[in-house]
């Protein structure tokens, strides 16, 4: 089956295929400590993205000669679940899912300090119930959360963002639709106490100068996210003392 | 995943030594190592090349068979890329299937190649849906010492510049070899240069105790025009944004510099 | 004064909480003159050091301190306990038997077996072993009946109180034994299921309520009501 390409991704009201404007992201839900076993965890719901994260740790390491002497050894598992995109998807890793769970993990490790629970793992699962374009990015910002959530000590959280270019236009936040048919899609992680990137990809083709311009955009989202994680880990707590206050 | 335990005494002298705009090996910060490019090495394969940068060393073979395309677009060819970190190469690759190293090595290289468009992907179409050439891509690093990124990078740009197709007609929906060979249509010349970030300052070419020792690792690839087609930042640590676009920069100009090695060879 | 929210605000992960002349305190880390939180918790100082007071995180141990674990191995002249820490606890055989320990005489999943729980002592840590516990003080060894409770360990103190006024009155109007771990173990022993109940209750309410205040008020109210059958 040939899929037909979507006619124009833009309108002339400079308005997406969803109704957004080019530098609008989509509507964003995040909820902390929503699975009971996990030592912390958190759901992320990011336009159609449904991504589910969960954190057990710091914890004896298994098997043993894995275990670093002088630091926590952090491992992730990026995982898409068969019923997650249009087509069924093999519950078996592909090579896509073993790259994010690299670079998603190489994104959180320098907020988290490692060097204070040697020999220990801190294993990080995530699963994507359901996808529609920038699940990595989606994934990190509620990873972040359930690393806050478990009561691992870190740096700052995590906030991460795509930009690309969708029918010549610089955007924030790629669909589905507007990644597969686009020009380029930047994904990116952002700490933002330390100025500091810590995931940067690219597929797509741009010059020098849109490049220049992508990445400021995709940081002025992680901002934004940025935020909403802060609201959505103070949120249990300020409700329990606001019901306690009445 | 293995974390090498690094002489402390000779990290600090690497580190030092890059703070001062200098390397361990005389090179400048944005300095490749030296650079050496056969092609046509393995006679079965359709196109082949070995690339020695300073000690690390990669051979790329390219072989093309026929098969069906993607549904989705079925009317151009198909292109595969596979890395293989053979145990022969250094102490801590291990025997089994590619593991996550590997299968980023892999997939850089194929974002170089496929975001360039560097292959005519539309002229390896046999029959629509049905038959298309598929160009499978591997890259066997030999020997690691650092940098196996832009190593493969190159090695892969240069064995499909030496691939040649044989010709052939389509009758009655089959292929018929004809004598002779085509060149594979190579249109773009997609080159990778990688980053290491120690000591806050940026290093071209990390070999491999300066990869044990960096913080990260940023790679840019940019095609014949200057544009960026792909970029991976890898490694614990991380790069602020002024450090990226000046990477950015420096990257176009090294691509320039090793891209003229490479075509013309 | 550079401090930049007000005591019991919470703060996360990543917040500037001060700069310069203040000590980062705990949950914190200094960087460039700045102070951070590391965790989620309230944010308090005093005349020289900030810190924060964490409304989740697992237990780190501790010399000295008194913690609840349960037995999740028997081997060589040892047991392995779990006791909710990045790391398992080891209680050695001759600890137990205070004399040597003798392998083909003692059988050690007589004394302790696997699910066990057992109150001990951390005698030894380090970041180069597994902590190291001891039952040989009185009030120390098998739990042979009750309820255990565990909550978050940051939040022990408030189990305890000023001055134990929270667990005093605890102990009185629910008329049961409370053992409470340093490592969030709480062991509850009362005459009856009933005033176990009471005491568990009574602690849930503590951990979800622990950063508020006048909770010592609320708790005892809630316990008297529904001793009343409110």
């Amino acid at each position: 089956m040939v899929k037909k390409k979507t006619e124009k991704l833009i309108d002339k009201n400079n308005l997406r295929v969803d109704g957004r404007e080019l530098n609008q992201l989509r509507p964003i839900k995040l909820e902390v400590g929503v699975l009971g076993n996990a030592d912390g965890s958190a759901y992320i719901e990011q336009g159609k993205n449904k991504i589910l994260a969960a954190v057990y740790g710091p914890k004896e390491i298994h098997p043993k000669h894995l275990a670093a002497p002088d630091r926590a050894v952090l491992r992730c598992r990026y995982h898409m679940a068969p019923f997650s995109v249009q087509e069924r998807k093999s519950p078996a890793p592909s090579r896509r899912e073993v790259e994010l769970s690299k670079v998603i993990k190489e994104a959180l490790e320098p907020t988290i300090f490692v060097e204070y629970y040697p020999r220990t793992s801190i294993d990080m699962f995530i699963e994507v119930l359901q996808a529609d374009g920038g699940t990595r990015c989606a994934s990190l910002t509620a990873a972040s959360l359930a690393l806050a959530d478990a009561g691992i000590p870190m740096r700052d959280l995590v906030a991460a963002c795509a930009a690309g270019k969708v029918d010549g236009r610089l955007v924030l936040d790629l669909n589905d639709v507007e990644d597969k048919e686009g020009e380029a899609d930047l994904p990116l992680a952002w700490i933002p106490s330390l100025n500091a990137v810590t995931l940067l990809q690219m597929d797509g083709r741009v010059t020098l100068e849109e490049f220049e311009q992508l990445v400021n955009m995709a940081v002025e989202g992680c901002k934004q996210i940025y935020q909403f994680q802060k609201e959505a880990l103070k949120a249990k707590y300020i409700a329990v003392k606001e019901e306690v206050q009445e | 995943m293995k974390y090498p335990i690094v002489i402390r005494v000779k990290q600090k002298r690497i580190a030092q030594l890059v703070s001062h705009g200098k390397r361990l090996d005389g090179r400048g910060l944005t300095d490749y190592r030296e650079l050496q490019i056969e092609t046509g090495v393995v006679g079965r394969a359709e196109g082949s090349a070995r690339v020695r940068l300073g000690k690390t060393e990669v051979l790329v073979g390219i072989k093309i068979d026929v098969g069906e395309p993607f549904p989705d677009v079925p009317d151009k060819g198909v292109l595969t890329v596979n890395a293989e970190l053979v145990p022969l190469a250094s102490p801590s690759f291990e025997p089994g299937p590619p593991n996550e190293n590997a299968v980023e090595l892999a997939r850089i290289v194929d974002r170089g190649i496929r975001e360039s468009k560097a292959i005519a992907l539309e002229e390896l179409c046999v029959e629509p849906g049905k038959k298309v050439f598929i160009v499978f891509v591997d890259v066997y690093v030999l020997n690691h010492d650092g940098n196996l990124i832009d190593a493969s990078a190159m090695a892969a740009l240069a064995a499909l510049l030496n691939t040649k197709m044989f010709n052939y007609e389509v009758k009655e929906g089959e292929i018929e070899v004809k004598p002779g060979y085509t060149p594979l249509p190579v249109r773009d010349y997609p080159v990778a240069v990688t980053f290491a970030k120690i000591n806050d300052k940026l290093i071209v070419d990390p070999w491999l105790e300066e990869e044990q020792v960096m913080d990260a690792r940023l790679t840019i690839t940019t095609d014949k025009d200057g544009n960026i087609c792909a970029l991976q930042k890898g490694g614990y640590g991380y790069f602020t944004t002024q450090q990226i676009l000046e990477a950015a920069k420096i990257a176009k100009e090294k691509a320039e510099e090793l891209r003229k090695l490479v075509v013309k060879g | 004064m550079p401090i930049f929210y007000e005591r019991k605000q919470i703060v996360t992960p990543g917040d500037l909480l001060a700069e310069n002349d203040y000590l980062a305190g705990e949950n914190t880390y200094k960087e460039d003159g700045k102070i951070y939180a590391t965790r989620i918790g309230l944010v308090d100082y005093d005349n020289r050091k900030v810190f924060v007071v964490a409304l989740k995180a697992f237990y780190v141990p501790y010399v000295g301190d008194l913690v609840i674990g349960k037995v999740i191995e028997v081997s060589l002249g040892v047991w392995l306990l779990d006791i909710k820490a990045p790391y398992p606890a080891v209680l050695r055989a001759s600890d137990a038997l205070n004399r040597p320990f003798k392998p083909q005489r003692d059988e050690l999943s007589a004394i302790f077996d696997v699910g066990d729980l057992v109150i001990a002592k951390i005698v030894a840590y380090d970041r180069t072993r597994d902590p190291l516990l001891t039952v040989s003080e009185p009030g120390l060894g098998k739990i042979k009946h009750g309820q255990i409770v565990e909550i978050t360990p940051t939040k022990i103190p408030r189990v305890i109180g000023k001055k134990g006024s929270m667990i005093t009155m605890l102990k009185q109007e629910t008329g049961c034994q409370i053992t409470v771990g340093q490592n969030g173990v709480i062991l509850v022993s009362g005459k009856t299921p009933e005033d176990e109940q009471l005491a568990i209750m009574a602690l849930r309410k503590i951990e979800e309520e622990a950063h508020t205040s006048g909770l010592t008020d609320r708790v005892t109210e809630m316990i008297k009501n529904e001793k009343r059958g409110v």
